[in-house]
């Protein structure tokens, strides 16, 4: 049961694709990996109701809640992950906690238009990590897998250090995982179609990568 | 003598191919980030415990400025990392638990003789409880029961109200 896909398992169209994971990184790593899908969808500002929904949200998180996150299995799943990779999720924050933090901040989600509002109201309900591409750069599947020598990140200077993990499509590198964008692939102006990629780590259950992606990509469809 | 850090180069497979002992470091590993796993979850509930009540620490640097797998001695290092902070923000904890219980019998001794507190102020936060108020030892009748010895302890009735807290902002 667990092998249907999306789509006859919650009727939903289109159903996220899964992406692939290098079989050294699983064997280290069990658990990871990426999944995605593709709307025709521009970026710009946020309407009314998406705007609203940011609003109700800031008002359902308190203060408590973002000290206790932490605890709670999707989160320190991130948080494990991210020690597991070298990063310290203090200082490089997991983007559940990034968002709970800027919260607290700044008093409210503030809205920085589409398609950034709906993954951050996809990741504050899921607590599930999202990523966004110009879907019409991406060639083929997306995976995760690490650095070749000499690879370069499109629009940074120098080569990836070895070992580096990234998301990548058929051909290239398109960000680092947990973090920068390669140029060509970041959603901006012109943009007509996104790709939503959910990152999945060990303790994280399938149905909350389905669910924060189906939720980010309806918020984006319905705007 | 052989120490614990030096147990990731004794587990090199290149170190025992002269004897033909073949070792799983990728079990190693894994079981390096299971208890990774464990410790932060550990760190993870006692930073939420001491949160507001004390400092306790729970910072671990990063080992990459890029995301990475690290290999055996790294996730020693940050495993061995983690233990550390687990281990002090125990020993914090312990000693703000300490803190508050003196401070809890302070108060009962405040209560029972007031006049041997004399002007002392006791805060809830003191106690480690929530909210706002505290005990303070003060004089019946201001001077006068300064004069006369009459102490006793009185107990602050909370928060501010946000009423009160608007009215002053109108002033």
């Amino acid at each position: 049961m667990g092998a249907d896909p999306a789509s006859q398992r919650i009727g939903w169209v289109p159903a996220p694709e899964q992406g692939g994971v290098a079989p050294h990184i699983t064997s280290e790593f069990p658990g990871l990996g990426i999944a995605w899908v593709e709307v025709d969808a521009k970026p710009g500002g946020s309407p009314e109701p998406v705007r609203r929904r940011l609003r109700d949200l800031s008002d359902r998180t308190y203060g408590s809640q973002a000290i206790r996150l932490r605890e709670r299995p999707i989160p320190w799943a991130y948080r494990v992950f991210f020690r597991q990779i070298g990063l310290d999720p203090d200082r490089t924050r997991t983007p559940v906690e990034q968002l709970a933090l800027d919260r607290l901040h700044n008093g409210g989600f503030r809205s920085n238009g589409l398609p950034r509002d709906a993954l951050d109201i996809a990741i504050v309900e899921t607590g599930v990590a999202l990523r966004a591409f110009d879907a019409e750069g991406i060639q083929g599947r997306l995976c995760i897998r690490d650095s070749a020598p000499g690879e370069a990140l499109a629009g940074l200077p120098g080569e990836m250090a070895k070992g580096t993990l990234a998301i990548a499509d058929e051909v290239r590198p398109l960000g680092l995982l947990f973090g920068a964008t390669a140029e060509g692939l970041r959603v901006e102006k012109g943009t007509r179609r996104i790709a939503i990629a959910a990152i999945q780590v060990n303790g994280v259950p399938q149905i909350a990568v389905e669910e924060a992606l189906w939720m980010a990509a309806s918020t984006l469809e319905a705007a | 003598m052989t120490t614990l850090s030096g147990v990731p180069a004794l587990l090199r497979e290149e170190g025992f191919a002269g004897l033909g002992v073949a070792v799983d470091e990728r079990e190693a590993r894994l079981q390096l980030r299971r208890q990774i796993g464990r410790l932060e979850a550990e760190l993870a509930g006692l930073f939420g415990e001491a949160f507001g009540h004390t400092e306790v620490p729970h910072r671990v640097g990063p080992l990459a400025a890029v995301p990475r797998v690290l290999d055996l001695g790294e996730l020693e290092a940050v495993r061995d990392r983690l233990a550390d902070r687990v281990a002090e923000a125990r020993q914090a904890l312990v000693e703000r638990r300490r803190v508050e219980d003196e401070n809890r019998e302070l108060v009962e001794r405040m209560l029972a003789a007031p006049q041997d507190y004399k002007w002392v102020q006791v805060s809830r936060q003191d106690l480690g409880l929530h909210g706002c108020g505290h005990w303070h030892s003060r004089p019946r009748l201001g001077p006068i029961g300064m004069l006369m010895g009459w102490w006793r302890v009185k107990i602050s009735s909370g928060c501010p109200l946000a009423g009160r807290l608007a009215a002053v902002d109108q002033d």
